[in-house]
């Protein structure tokens, strides 16, 4: 708003019409205060980058709120716990049981491994349906956010349920408090196997998660120094994991007790103490704004709006809701040339397209395998550093996967035999799930259609295309008359990758 | 009709300038005449960080035994190849390259101000930025910026098996990733978008599809080897780069990764492992690449963010570290030991020895000795190259 009455100022004052400035700012002010609802585009805007591919009802809902009202009902309406109920194994108690990498046959070794990746697999499919099916989708979307930030991955961590567990973490707080996702997380099993808590002790402590907490949790690079690293590394000594149980668990005889000085502050500290003087510091309020910023609005942070907006955040000791309702109400995240300048993660674009299309699938398995080979295998990201995201996201396979799995829901119409098997490099029996997900989907494309106002044919076309592309289309040929030629081309135009 | 003239056509239809072919083409005309992209390099990313000192190890150094009491290589165990250091016994099957000098061992390689995490001492690497510079292109995308492969090459460069970019991140080089070639054709189908960019998202969404046209158009999997390739991911990566290098359209750059060495703990295992399928999928792509008579115009590298640190961890693995050993291949590689290994008695208070050899003193011997082009522009310094290729 402030960026079109600069443009509009510098047009008018161009031309001479400097009377007619203040005249056009106020009345622009007013028309701003007398039709404060969102509208279609800034509602399917809103609930396009909070969510995934939102349907049109859900935008028509939406359109009627102003921008206060329609932020309000989505922070209103997360949730802290699954609506789906997770896969028999991720609920399990019995006591762990893992193979001695010395004493274990390769044969129980390798059964020890299947059964993890079985459950690993019951999981990304439950997680997924969690995605397809929420009534909160800005709670999975974060949920998401933090596995990404507080990354941990099965291919180290192993037991499918400590993965689980902290998945439940990360959706509790998903919307609540940083702090408190903090400290749980530093104390999450699986975050301690992963960043190798557990084999950190007095006198060889390992810097792994001191250094991690720093550089990506909190503070950023350069904000710190190594000799912070080591000293806090010291005082996260004796945190570990019940054996048994897979729960956390302080093991007082390996922490080790001596004074530490982090960031010039001397104490004998214990990994509370080190969270809380980096809660404490600016750079960590600014570091998840910044982050947030390029999750929902746009790659490049305002310098002077995140100040603003981390500064809130700090004020209200890590309210999450406080940085979201701050970031989803500035006038950047609706400015025009912030729309579609995000790349689609695969699961904005697997999930999204289902949402958006109103397809149901009976299970998760086979999109959750699509996300990975788009290259985001949910539960197992690539490095602590999590998906790199953005531009990233797409490369040639990767370009050409996403492409090959929208074709294929575009056409599962039942009409289509042509369609190209989609190709996994996952092992076959991944791949084989994906394809008889894809070939069990049914897609309506007339009773699609059908829900869009209008009574050509092509207005119809015209809602489509406001609904499924964040701007124009690519493609300037004339829309088909056909229903699935129309949400074809829609899908498969390089629009249709970005939100 | 058949996927070439599919493709072909559609590339008519788009237009080539819409896709940023044009600029490359332009960008091609400046390209200076020394340039000889015929020289291929195949890079080798050991990705997690390979311990060096378990690689190529200093076996007569009671430092070495005195700082690594579980995780040493037994002296009986090493391959030696000089007095002082022998090769892990896992790489076996590069022995008979080292007899033939073609093997050369680059010791100490690292670069001043060490970053120990992953994320910003890969990017240091990729970028060739020196500790407290930020890039964002690679350096080969610097290079091949300034002068592109010919265009009738498939792409400047390939990244086989994995997602990330590396060297070959940013625009203004034209690359593809893929896995697996027959695949990678099969879904070209469905690029070819055209039409005007309206952010930076959106102009590297096209760029990517404009790259898929001109690969697909010019790649085809059909070489039969007879070399055999290895079991696994690692061998299949190799196979599927062989089969890219036997287009004659050809490109100038194949980027294979192999992940998993960052051995924190349990490292003998795993490392054992890791090397040998190394060593197994060099000696494959030498077989391929001598079939094809392009052993003597390849230059096979190694490269990774960082090596690890000489005292052993309390998990039997080892920690982040610095300076590192990487291996030099091709039939026209100076066999033999270059820079210096780490000087064990002579660490850093973090536990780290110095470096001898700045990471981009080998960048410039690939792009003034293989290529001849000049490498300051690339590199924003001038590294003397180090003499491991035969000019």
């Amino acid at each position: 708003m402030r960026t079109s009455a600069v443009i509009a100022h510098r047009l008018l004052s161009a031309v001479g019409l400097a009377v007619a400035v203040v005249t056009a700012v106020a009345a622009f002010a007013a028309s701003a205060a007398s039709t404060p609802v969102l509208g279609y585009d800034d509602a399917r805007h809103l609930l396009a980058r909070t969510g995934f591919g939102p349907t049109d009802a859900e935008v028509r809902a939406y359109a009627t709120l102003t921008r206060e009202a329609a932020v309000a009902k989505l922070l209103k309406e997360t949730q802290t716990t699954a609506s789906t109920t997770p896969p028999g194994g991720a609920l399990d108690t019995s006591p762990l049981q893992f193979p001695n990498p010395e004493t274990s046959s390769a044969e129980e070794k390798a059964s020890f491994a299947q059964a993890q990746a079985r459950e690993g697999i019951a999981l990304r499919a439950w997680w997924v349906r969690e995605m397809l099916t929420t009534p909160s989708p800005l709670t999975e979307r974060m949920t998401l956010f933090w596995h990404n930030h507080f990354v941990s991955s099965q291919a180290k961590v192993r037991f499918a349920r400590l993965m689980y567990r902290q998945n439940v973490t990360l959706r509790a707080n998903a919307t609540g408090n940083f702090g408190v996702l903090l400290h749980a997380l530093a104390k999450d099993p699986a975050m301690l196997v992963y960043l190798d808590g557990v084999r950190s002790r007095k006198g060889a402590p390992n810097e792994n998660f001191a250094r991690e907490v720093m550089e990506l949790f909190t503070l950023g690079e350069g904000h710190y120094t190594e000799q912070d690293v080591k000293e806090a590394a010291r005082a996260f000594t004796g945190w570990s994991v019940d054996r048994e149980t897979g729960e956390f668990m302080v093991r007082p005889r390996l922490h080790d007790r001596a004074m530490k000085t982090v960031f010039g502050t001397s104490g004998r500290f214990d990994g509370d103490d080190v969270l809380d003087l980096l809660l404490a510091r600016r750079d960590t309020a600014r570091h998840l704004t910044e982050k947030l910023w390029r999750e929902f609005v746009s790659p490049d942070p305002d310098p002077a709006a995140v100040q603003r907006i981390a500064e809130r955040f700090a004020e209200s000791r890590y309210d999450i809701k406080v940085a979201l309702s701050e970031l989803l109400l500035c006038d950047a995240f609706y400015a025009a040339e912030n729309r579609g300048v995000l790349v689609k993660s695969p699961a904005d674009l697997v999930v999204g397209t289902l949402r958006t299309l109103g397809i149901e699938p009976e299970q998760g398995v086979a999109f959750a395998v699509a996300t990975a080979v788009m290259g985001q295998s949910l539960m197992a990201p690539p490095n602590v550093k999590g998906w790199p995201g953005g531009e990233a996201w797409i490369n040639a396979t990767t370009l050409l996967a996403r492409k090959q799995f929208v074709d294929r829901v575009a056409r599962a119409d039942g009409m289509s035999t042509r369609s190209e098997r989609m190709t996994s490099t996952r092992p076959a029996k991944a791949g084989g799930a994906l394809e008889r997900g894809l070939s069990s989907l049914h897609f309506d494309s007339a009773r699609f259609m059908g829900q869009f106002p209008g009574a050509s044919p092509g207005e119809r076309a015209q809602w489509a295309q406001r609904l499924l592309l964040p701007v124009a289309a690519q493609s300037t040929e004339e829309p088909p008359n056909d229903a699935t030629a129309i949400v074809h081309g829609l899908l498969l135009d390089t629009a249709y990758q970005l939100k | 009709m058949d996927r070439r003239a599919f493709l072909q056509s559609s590339i008519s239809a788009v237009g080539l300038n819409a896709l940023g072919i044009g600029a490359t083409s332009l960008a091609f005309a400046a390209a200076p005449q020394g340039a000889t992209y015929r020289n291929l390099l195949v890079l080798i990313e050991l990705k997690g960080g390979n311990d060096g000192l378990n690689t190529v190890v200093p076996y007569a150094d009671p430092t070495y035994y005195a700082l690594r009491p579980k995780i040493a290589i037994a002296r009986d165990d090493v391959l030696q190849l000089s007095d002082r250091a022998g090769l892990h016994p896992a790489l076996a099957p590069l022995l008979p390259l080292w007899k033939n000098r073609e093997l050369a061992v680059l010791q100490g390689v690292g670069y001043p101000g060490p970053n120990l995490s992953h994320f910003r001492s890969i990017e240091i690497w990729d970028t060739a930025s020196g500790s407290d510079a930020y890039l964002t292109d690679g350096w080969l995308t610097r290079a091949f910026t300034a002068s592109p492969a010919p265009r009738a090459f498939a792409a400047d460069g390939v990244i086989i098996g994995s997602y990330d970019m590396g060297p070959l991140a940013g625009d203004g080089i034209r690359a593809v990733a893929l896995s697996n070639t027959e695949a990678f054709l099969r879904q070209a189908r469905l690029a070819g978008a055209a039409g005007e960019a309206r952010n930076k998202a959106y102009r590297h969404i096209l760029r990517v599809e404009a790259d898929i046209v001109q690969a697909a158009t010019n790649l085809d999997a059909r070489h039969e080897f007879t070399t055999e390739f290895p079991q696994g991911g690692f061998g299949n990566a190799i196979k599927t780069a062989c089969q890219i290098i036997a287009n004659p359209s050809g490109v100038a750059v194949v980027r294979l990764t192999l992940s998993g060495f960052d051995t924190h703990g349990a490292q003998s295992a795993t490392q054992a492992r890791l090397l040998g399928e190394l060593a197994r999928g060099i000696v494959a792509l030498k077989g391929a690449l001598t079939e094809l008579r392009r052993w003597d115009d390849a230059l096979i590298l190694t490269y990774a963010e960082f090596g690890r640190r000489p005292r052993e961890n309390l998990s039997a693995g080892t920690d982040h570290g610095t300076a590192n050993v990487h291996f030099a291949l091709g039939g026209r590689v100076a066999g033999g030991f270059y820079g210096e290994a780490p000087v064990l008695d002579r660490l850093s208070g973090d536990g780290n020895p110095d470096y001898a050899v700045d990471f981009r003193a080998i960048y410039a011997t690939v792009l003034e000795r293989w290529w001849g082009l000049p490498s300051k522009p690339t590199l924003s310094e001038r590294f003397a190259p180090v003499p491991f290729v035969k000019t």
